[in-house]
C-alpha cells in the first residue's frame, strides 16, 4: 500500500473592519435591507469612479508587519475580468502582479512544544462581491449588492501544510491575528472570514506536487477540517482506482459532508488582468510604515512569551490564554484586579470561567463575571477570606448575578474561619466526641488525621481554614 | 443673437440687454427649426432649460452671476445628467435617465449655465465620424452630405451651426479636436486629469478627458474654466488650482517658440489642407512667433498603440452593461448566459463590438505582453518624444486632421482608414497633454483645423495662442450657409 | 495575426457578446485588419522600457474612511428593468 502525503495551501479572505467600503463612501454595516448600502460606485453605474479608502492601506500594512512580510512601497490595483451577477462592473478590482504585502510567515503550534513555520506568499487588497439569493423569485435569482465593495484582504499561504489539522491551526492563528490587530471582526457566520483550500496529494517522498483541487468558500474551522479530510480521501481513491485528479473548483457541502465540482466555475476562466486605469499606484513610504509599526498592538506570540515570563505560566497555559485577544485581555485584567495572582488567575480563567462560558454558550466579552469581579474573588482566596473550595460557590453565585465576591461571601456566610481560638474550640468538641479514634490514631494509625480534619470542616460547613485545622489538630493530637 | 459670442452674450445679460430666457428660447427656436437637418441633439431639455434660464435671470438680477450664468450650452450625451436620458449614443442606454449628475454637469449647472439638451455622438464615443450613433449620423453644417467628425460630432455641429454658443465634449483620441476642425470651430482638450471624469461614461479611462467647444478660443476658455478643477471623486483628477485662462489670453506671442513636427507634414496629409496650415503658421510668424522644425520620432506608432490601449480599457469598462442594473435588457432570457450575450449583443452597435473584441483579445492569456504591455511601452516612448520637444519649444503645431470632412459612409466599412482620421490627435491623449484645434481656413468650402499641443497644464498658453490668432483672422467668424 | 471565425466566437464568448453568425466573417476580416495594423508595434525594440499606464504618473490619493453615501435604492433601481423586494433579478444562477 502506497503512503500518501497531503499538501495544502490556504487562501483566506478576511473582510477589513472599515466604516466605509474600499472604493466608495457607502457603509459596510452587515445586515441592512438589500441594496440599501450599495451606492452608485458599488453598483458600477455608468461613469462612476473608485477612490481608495486610506484605512484599508493601513490595515494591510499592519497585517504585513505582524507576519514578518514586506509591505510593498508600491502596489497596483488590477482588474480581474469576468461576468457574474454579483460582480456589478464585470470586473473585480484586486491586486495581481504587485500586491501590497508579500513574503512573510507565521508559526503554528501543533502540540506542546512543537511548532511549524507556514509561509505567507502574499496578501492583497480587493473588493468583495455582492450576494446571490437563490430563494425562488419565480425561477429567478435575486442580487443584493450591499456587500459589493466591502474591503477584503486575501491572505495566500505557501503550500506548507500537510494535514487538515495543520490547516485548521493556521487558519485559527490568522483568525486570532486579524482580531488582535483589530483589522477584522473575523465573524465567520457573517462571512467576514472565509477560506479557499488548495488540496493535493502525492506519494510520500515525491518532490513534485500532485494536481490540486480548490475547495471554495469554507466558513468554519470545522468545515475546513472535514472538507480537506474528505477531499484527501477522495483524491487518494481516484488515484488508487487508476484515475487522475482533475484540477477543478469544488464546493464543500456540510450537510452531505462531501465536496462536489462547482458548475458555475466549470469553464476555464481567462481573467484578462490589467492595471486598473481608474486607480493610480499606491505608494507607501518608510514614515508611514514606521507609524503603523508604532501603533501595532502586542501580538499573540510576544504576548504568550510575556505571560510565561511575567505570570509564571507554562507554555501551554500561555498559548491557551493568548488564543484570542479578548481572552488575553480578560486574563490580564483579572490578574491586575487580583493583585498579581497570575497563576491562580490562569487556573480560574481556564477552569471555572471557561467551563461556565462553555456550559452557557457565552462569549467572554459578555461574561456575567467581569475580569474585575473575578480578580476580587481571587484576592479573597489569596488573603484567606474564602477557601479555594468555597470560592467555587462564590463564583457560581456571581455568575448568577447575586453580587460581588464580597457581597456573596457575606450574604452566604462563606467567610473562612481563621481565628485560632474559634478553630481550637471546634477541634476540642470534635476530639471530645471521638475518643476511640484518638486511641487508634495514637496507636499508629496516622491516616486518621484526615478523619479529624473532615469532622472539623463538616462542623464549620467547610469554612475553617484547612491549613490551620491541620496544624492545630496535629499539635493537639501529637501534643 | 446667435451671431454673438459667449463673451458678448454674458455682457448683454449683465447689462440687461437680454434675458437668459430670451437667449434660451432663441436657442430652442433655432434647434427646432434647423436641427432636423443636422441631427445634433439626442434630447432637447426644453422645460428644464427654461426653468434654469429663469433661475439664471434671478441670479443675474441679484448680482450673483458668473460668466456662464444664463448662457445656453449643449451637453455631450456622455455626461450623466440626473433625470435626463444619458444615452452615450447607444441603444444600450436609450432607457437610461442617469440617477446622478456628473461632476462636470454639476459644475456647469451650479455656474448657472443653461443646459439646452444632450448632443449626439458616436456610440460610447467610439468613432471619428458620428456615424456609429444609435440615433443616426450627425451632418456637417458646412455640407450636409459630409460627416462632422467624431465622436463629439453633435456638440461640434451644434456650435458650428450657432444653435448654442458653447458645448461640452470628450476627447479620447481626438474626439473634440477632430470634429472642431471638421466643423470650423474651436475645441480644447485639457491635460489629462484637469477635468473630472466622474459621471463621464468611460470609454478608455487613461485617455478620456472632457473639454469644450466654442466659436472662439476666448469662449472656449470661459467654458473650460468652469468645467475644470480637482474632484475628490476621481482618483486621476489633479489637485492643483485651475489657471485663469482668460487672464492670459492677451499675452503677446513675440518670441513664442512653435515646434513643427516633420512627421505631421509628410505622407498622408492632404496637400490643400497642408497649405492652409502653412498659411496659418505664417500668421503666427507675423505675430512674432519663432517656428522650429522638430521631430517626434515615434509619431507613426501613436495610432496602432492607441488601438490596443483604448479597446483594452473599453472592453473592461463596458462589461458593466449586462442588462441587470440599468440599460438595455434582452427580452425573455432563457438563462444567465443568454441574458448577457443578447443584452450586450443587441444593445451595442458594430463598432463598439469590434473594439470590445479587439480589447478582450489584446488582454487575453498569451497575448497580453505582445499587445497591451507593448503598447504601454510605446506610449512611454511617445510621451518622452513630447517631453524632449518641450525642452525646445513652447507649443507644437500642425494639422488637426489629414483631410477636411469626408462624405457620410465613405469610411464606414474600413475601420483602419477611419482610425487614421485621428493620426495627429491621438498622441496627445496617449501622453495626456493639452491640445486644441482652431479654424485655420477652408479647402473647397470645408473648414481646416490648426492643431496646437501644449506641455502639461499649458492650457492657458494654447488658448492665448488661439486667441491671438483669432485677433488677426476671421475664420472663426464664418458661419455655414443656411445657418446664418 | 489573423483571426478566424472560431477565434472571433471564442473572444465574443469571453466578452459575453452576442454576434449574429452571418456577421462573423466580417468581424473576422475587420479584426484581422486591425491586428495587422497594430502589428507594426512589434517592429520597435522596447527592451527595458517601463510601460506607461497613466500619462501623469501620479500616485493614488487616499480617501478618509468616512461613510458619505446614504440609501438611494429607489433612485438607483428606477433605472433597472427587473427588481423585486429591493433585489435585482437575473435568470437562476446555479453554483
Amino acid at each position: 500500500m502506497m503512503e500518501w502525503e497531503t499538501v495544502i495551501g490556504l487562501e483566506i479572505h478576511t473582510q477589513l473592519a472599515t466604516n466605509s467600503k474600499i472604493f466608495s463612501g457607502a457603509s459596510t454595516t452587515y445586515g441592512a435591507a438589500p441594496n440599501t448600502q450599495a451606492c452608485a460606485v458599488d453598483l458600477g453605474m455608468p461613469g462612476v469612479l473608485p477612490v481608495l479608502n486610506a484605512e484599508v492601506v493601513r490595515m494591510a500594512a499592519k497585517f504585513g508587519l505582524a507576519t514578518h512580510s514586506t509591505v510593498a512601497p508600491r502596489s497596483v490595483f488590477a482588474r480581474k475580468n469576468y461576468f457574474y451577477p454579483d460582480l456589478p462592473k464585470g470586473y473585480q478590482i484586486s491586486q495581481f502582479e504587485l500586491p501590497i504585502v508579500h513574503g512573510g510567515w507565521l508559526d503554528i503550534e501543533l502540540e506542546e512544544g512543537v511548532s511549524k513555520r507556514i509561509g505567507i506568499t502574499r496578501a492583497h487588497l480587493e473588493e468583495d462581491a455582492g450576494k446571490s439569493l437563490h430563494e425562488d423569485f419565480h425561477g429567478m435569482t435575486g442580487i443584493d449588492l450591499n456587500r459589493a465593495g466591502t474591503p477584503l484582504l486575501e491572505i495566500v499561504s505557501e503550500p506548507d501544510m500537510r494535514s487538515a489539522k495543520e490547516a485548521v491551526a493556521y487558519m485559527k492563528k490568522i483568525h486570532a491575528l486579524v482580531r488582535y490587530l483589530g483589522i477584522s471582526d473575523g465573524n465567520m457566520q457573517e462571512g467576514s472570514f472565509r477560506c479557499d483550500a488548495n488540496v493535493s496529494v502525492r506519494p510520500k517522498g515525491q518532490q513534485e506536487l500532485g494536481t490540486r483541487s480548490e475547495l471554495k468558500n469554507i466558513n468554519s474551522f470545522r468545515f475546513v477540517e472535514q472538507a480537506i479530510n474528505y477531499e484527501v480521501e477522495r483524491q487518494i481513491m481516484v488515484i488508487e482506482g487508476g484515475g487522475a485528479v482533475v484540477q477543478e473548483t469544488r464546493l464543500y457541502d456540510p450537510g452531505k459532508q462531501e465536496t462536489r465540482p462547482m458548475r458555475s466555475k466549470e469553464e476555464a476562466n481567462d481573467y484578462r488582468y490589467f492595471p486598473d486605469p481608474d486607480l493610480l499606484p499606491v505608494e507607501i513610504d518608510a514614515a508611514f510604515i514606521e507609524a503603523v509599526r508604532a501603533g501595532l498592538p502586542e501580538l499573540p506570540d510576544a504576548k504568550k512569551q510575556r505571560f510565561v515570563e511575567q505570570h509564571g505560566l507554562s507554555e501551554y497555559d500561555a498559548a491557551v490564554l493568548t488564543a484570542t485577544r479578548e481572552l488575553a485581555d480578560y486574563y490580564e485584567a483579572a490578574v491586575t484586579a487580583s493583585g498579581g495572582q497570575g497563576k491562580l488567575a490562569a487556573n480560574w480563567v481556564m477552569g471555572e470561567l471557561s467551563g461556565a462560558l462553555n456550559r452557557d454558550d457565552c462569549d467572554i466579552t459578555n461574561s456575567p463575571v467581569s475580569a474585575q469581579g473575578l480578580g476580587e474573588l481571587l484576592q479573597r482566596i489569596n488573603d484567606g477570606t474564602v477557601s479555594g473550595k468555597l470560592a467555587k460557590q462564590v463564583f457560581e453565585a456571581m455568575w448568577n448575578g447575586e453580587g460581588s465576591a464580597d457581597a456573596v461571601i457575606e450574604s452566604k456566610g462563606l467567610k473562612q474561619i481563621s481565628d485560632v481560638s474559634a478553630i481550637e474550640g471546634i477541634i476540642d468538641e470534635v476530639l471530645a466526641g471521638s475518643p476511640k479514634q484518638i486511641e487508634q490514631y495514637r496507636a499508629g494509625q496516622g491516616k486518621l488525621l484526615g478523619y479529624f480534619v473532615g469532622q472539623v470542616m463538616k462542623a464549620t460547613q467547610g469554612k475553617a481554614n484547612p491549613g490551620q485545622v491541620n496544624e492545630l489538630l496535629k499539635k493537639k493530637l501529637d501534643g | 443673437m446667435h451671431r454673438k459670442s459667449l463673451v458678448e452674450l454674458a455682457a448683454d445679460l449683465r447689462a440687461g440687454a437680454c434675458s437668459s430666457e430670451e437667449l434660451t428660447r432663441a436657442s430652442l427656436e433655432r434647434i427646432g427649426r434647423l436641427d432636423g437637418r443636422l441631427n445634433s441633439f439626442i434630447t432637447v431639455t426644453e422645460q428644464q432649460a427654461l426653468d434654469a434660464a429663469r433661475a439664471a435671470d434671478a441670479r443675474l438680477k441679484a448680482g450673483d452671476a458668473g460668466p456662464l450664468t444664463g448662457i445656453p450650452f449643449a451637453h455631450k450625451d456622455i455626461f450623466c445628467t440626473r433625470g435626463v436620458k444619458t444615452s452615450c449614443g447607444s441603444r444600450m442606454l436609450d432607457n437610461f435617465p442617469a440617477p446622478y449628475d456628473a461632476t462636470v454637469t454639476r459644475k456647469l449647472l451650479d455656474a448657472g449655465a443653461v443646459m439646452i439638451g444632450k448632443t449626439n455622438m458616436d456610440e460610447f464615443a467610439m468613432g471619428s465620424s458620428n456615424e456609429t450613433s444609435f440615433y443616426g449620423p450627425v451632418k456637417n453644417p458646412w455640407d450636409e452630405m459630409r460627416v462632422p467628425g467624431g465622436s463629439s460630432g453633435g456638440s461640434a455641429a451644434a456650435v458650428a451651426a450657432r444653435l448654442v454658443p458653447v458645448s461640452t465634449g470628450t476627447d479620447t483620441g481626438g474626439s473634440i479636436r477632430q470634429p472642431a476642425a471638421l466643423c470650423g470651430i474651436t475645441g480644447i482638450k485639457p491635460t489629462y486629469g484637469r477635468v473630472s471624469r466622474y459621471g463621464m461614461i468611460a470609454f478608455a479611462s487613461s485617455l478620456d478627458q472632457g473639454g469644450s467647444f466654442a466659436c472662439s478660443a476666448e469662449d472656449a476658455a470661459i467654458m473650460l474654466g468652469a468645467m475644470a478643477g480637482f474632484d475628490e471623486r476621481d482618483s486621476t483628477s489633479v489637485d492643483r488650482p485651475v489657471d485663469d485662462y482668460q487672464a492670459t489670453l492677451n499675452a503677446p506671442l513675440q518670441g513664442l517658440k512653435i515646434g513643427l513636427p516633420k512627421e505631421y507634414f509628410g505622407e498622408g496629409l492632404d496637400a490643400a489642407v497642408g497649405s492652409a496650415v502653412e498659411t496659418a503658421l505664417d500668421e503666427y510668424r507675423k505675430l512674432g512667433a519663432e517656428l522650429v522644425e522638430i521631430s517626434l520620432p515615434n509619431a507613426q506608432l501613436a495610432v496602432p498603440a492607441y488601438y490596443v490601449v483604448a479597446p483594452a480599457e473599453c472592453s473592461s469598462n463596458l462589461s458593466r452593461f449586462d442588462g441587470v442594473r440599468f440599460g438595455y435588457r434582452a427580452a425573455d432570457p432563457k438563462d444567465l448566459a443568454d441574458l448577457y450575450t443578447r443584452s450586450r449583443g443587441e444593445g451595442f452597435g458594430a463598432e463598439v463590438k469590434r473594439r470590445i473584441l479587439i480589447g478582450a483579445y489584446a488582454l487575453s492569456a498569451g497575448y497580453y505582453d505582445a499587445y497591451y504591455l507593448k503598447a504601454q511601452q510605446i506610449r512611454r516612448l511617445i510621451r518622452e518624444d513630447f517631453l524632449k520637444a518641450f525642452e525646445q519649444v513652447d507649443v507644437i503645431m500642425g494639422p488637426t486632421a489629414p483631410s477636411t470632412a469626408f462624405k457620410l459612409g465613405e469610411k464606414a466599412d474600413d475601420p483602419v482608414s477611419m482610425y487614421l482620421s485621428d493620426i495627429y490627435t491621438i498622441a496627445a491623449n496617449l501622453a495626456g497633454l493639452p491640445a486644441m484645434s482652431i479654424p485655420a481656413g477652408f479647402v473647397e468650402g470645408l473648414p481646416v483645423g490648426l492643431h496646437l499641443i501644449g506641455n502639461y497644464f499649458a492650457e492657458g498658453r494654447l488658448l492665448n495662442a488661439g486667441h491671438q490668432y483669432q485677433q488677426v483672422t476671421d475664420w472663426h467668424r464664418q458661419i455655414p450657409q443656411g445657418f446664418e | 495575426m489573423a483571426l478566424d471565425a472560431a477565434d472571433v466566437e471564442k473572444i465574443a464568448h469571453l466578452a459575453r457578446l452576442g454576434i449574429n453568425p452571418e456577421d462573423v466573417p466580417e468581424y473576422s476580416r475587420n479584426l484581422s485588419d486591425i491586428l495587422a495594423f497594430v502589428e507594426q508595434l512589434n517592429a520597435v525594440d522596447t527592451t527595458g522600457v517601463e510601460p506607461l499606464a497613466h500619462p501623469l504618473e501620479a500616485t493614488q490619493r487616499l480617501r478618509a474612511d468616512v461613510v458619505s453615501e446614504s440609501d438611494e435604492r429607489e433612485n438607483f433601481q428606477s433605472v433597472a428593468q427587473v427588481t423585486e423586494d429591493g433585489l435585482y433579478l437575473v435568470p437562476q444562477v446555479i453554483e
